[in-house]
């Protein structure tokens, strides 16, 4: 294959493989850091008590990160076709890789959470804070560092999920590497593919750990 | 200005009990700084998280500025704790937020706007002596001036009350006492009722006016320090003036106040009797000099020498 030929095949697998990541990413975030926030505040000695809620919350996300990601997408299709219409494709596939990650991003959240100091919710509970406050201005703010670092560790494990994704049709650089490097036996375009990952996932390494760095330095 | 009755804590850890307050009755006087004295696991920390009721208490009220917090529900509680300012043994500062920035949020929490914060954090720094570290991270200052920050931080919200955990535990001897002067100062200055618990004696002989001396949970004695000391058998004098174990006969005088009245000689010469000194302490404490003198008085006229002493106001053991 020539570069020629290569190259929008390449330029089209990345944008899809962006588009999965970059949205499941949003909704990782969006369920994920809530779902941590909760498992710290439910916990005995948290802001806001709660055995059986915590207990509930930690077995739902066990039970997500435990399941290898190739089984939950195909375990979710159902849910997939009432929530986006279609079972194949890039948005179907955020469904999965949504699930897959968020729970993966709460743990991580949820231990971001813990190194903040007993002593400093304390303090703030000492000036008259309500539990609004403690987390929004306290427990996310002095966390951020850990935050940042396990947004990273999540965006590079989806870009590797999504990878799998072309078994549903999500297309993106993993397919593209099966589909043609794999099955074609076009090595050159399965290595360019692999450079590109190796690529994509080092700077996005590299800009979570600088962003974190600045952060913690302060 | 501070009255704690009858307060029991009792914590459940992996089902056995611990006590760590058995009943303790405290009473803090306005514009006084009063110390609570102790080990470690004496209940010290404990019962300063029951007076801001950061810890439920078991048994017992807690009242600040004739305020019943113990009967409070949760919001009224966090307005009442918006009055009462804490600092910390590690300061508990805000890593993410510039030292104007950890300042300034006591007043967010209390709902004050940008300007009037400003405005405050800047009279507050200016306070104790930070004004041009407004926009330094925690990180880059020194201990003394993190617990600076932290003092500046609990006056926000112009506290009657300022509760301290150990607050100079952490600091080097030249550092904790410039705390403690400013400290000495806030409370002169503003009035400032100050309630601290340390280990540390120097501590409550260096800014404090009375003393609880607590040990196992309970409170072993308090009151101003003057009287203490001038009580017979007190732990605090004890402490203070640290003498080798009396033998049988030996006679401990304890003055506070009267440092420079020759006694001794006084009663040599009226009664005859022969003063060995075996060991004494002096000691300046809550702003005056207090001391305590080990001695065996042999000879002359030795009751009437002994009662003399107690009619000039010593206080006089003699060991059994
Ligand atoms: N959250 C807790 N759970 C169980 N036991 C506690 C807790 N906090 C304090 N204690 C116990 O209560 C006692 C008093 O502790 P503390 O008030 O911290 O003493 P101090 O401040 O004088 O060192 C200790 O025996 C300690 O182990
Ligand atoms: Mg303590």
């Amino acid at each position: 294959m020539t570069w020629d030929e290569m190259s929008p095949l390449l330029l089209e697998a990345t944008g899809q493989t962006a588009q999965m990541v970059v949205w499941s990413t949003l909704f990782t975030v969006l369920f994920g850091l809530p779902l941590g926030i909760a498992l710290v505040v439910t916990d005995r000695g948290g802001l806001l008590p709660s055995p059986v809620l915590n207990r509930v919350l930690g077995l739902v996300v066990n039970l997500g990160r435990s399941l290898p990601f190739i089984v939950l997408m195909i375990a979710v299709i159902p849910l997939t076709r009432l929530i986006v219409g279609t079972t194949i494709g890039t948005f179907a596939a955020v469904v999965p890789l949504t699930l897959g990650a968020a729970p993966f991003f709460a743990r991580l959240v949820e231990t971001a959470l813990r190194e903040v100091g007993r002593d400093t919710v304390q303090a703030a509970q000492a000036m008259g804070a309500g539990r609004g406050t403690i987390i929004g201005k306290v427990l996310l703010p002095e966390a951020m560092p850990g935050l940042v670092a396990g947004l990273t560790v999540t965006v590079v494990a989806l870009i590797s999920y999504s990878a799998m994704a072309g078994a549903i049709g999500g297309g993106g650089l993993g397919d593209l590497a099966i589909r043609y490097g794999y099955q074609r036996f076009e090595t050159t375009l399965m290595v360019v593919t692999v450079v590109v990952l190796v690529v994509i996932v080092q700077l996005v390494q590299t800009l979570g750990d600088v962003v974190a760095r600045r952060l913690a330095r302060r | 200005m501070i009255d704690v009755s009858g307060l029991r804590k009792v914590y459940r850890d992996r089902g056995r009990e611990v006590v760590a307050l058995g009943g303790v009755d405290l009473r803090v006087r306005e514009g006084e700084i009063f110390g609570v004295l102790g080990q470690s696991g004496a209940g010290k920390s404990t019962l300063l998280r029951c007076v801001n009721l950061l810890e439920r208490p078991t048994e017992g009220t807690v009242s600040v500025a004739g305020q019943e917090l113990t009967a409070l529900r949760e919001g009224e509680l966090r307005r009442a704790r918006q009055r009462i300012g804490m600092i910390h043994q590690h300061f508990a500062l805000l890593s993410s937020r510039t030292v104007a920035g950890n300042v300034a949020f006591p007043l967010e929490v209390m709902g004050v706007g940008r300007a009037e914060r400003a405005r405050r954090v800047a009279e507050l720094l200016e306070l104790v002596g930070l004004a041009d570290k407004a926009g330094a991270h925690p990180a880059q200052l020194s201990g003394g001036q993190k617990q600076r920050v932290g003092i500046a931080r609990a006056l926000a919200g112009n506290p009657s009350v300022l509760l301290s955990d150990e607050a100079t535990s952490a600091l080097d001897p030249a550092t904790t006492q410039s705390i403690l002067s400013l400290l000495r100062n806030l409370n002169r200055e503003l009035g400032l009722t100050i309630l601290l618990i340390t280990h540390e004696m120097h501590v409550v002989k260096g800014i404090c006016d009375s003393v609880a001396v607590m040990r196992d949970g309970l409170v072993e004695e308090s009151g101003a320090i003057p009287e203490l000391i001038a009580r017979p058998g007190s732990r605090l004098a004890a402490e203070l003036f640290p003498l080798p174990r009396p033998e049988a006969g030996n006679v401990t005088i304890t003055f506070t106040g009267q440092a420079d009245e020759p006694v001794v000689s006084e009663i040599v010469r009226k009664f005859d009797v022969d003063v060995n000194i075996l060991g004494g302490v002096l000691e300046e404490v809550a702003g005056v000099s207090a001391g305590r003198l080990r001695v065996r008085l042999t000879g002359g006229e030795r009751e009437a020498a002994l009662d003399y002493l107690t009619e000039r106001g010593l206080l006089v053991e003699v060991t059994p």
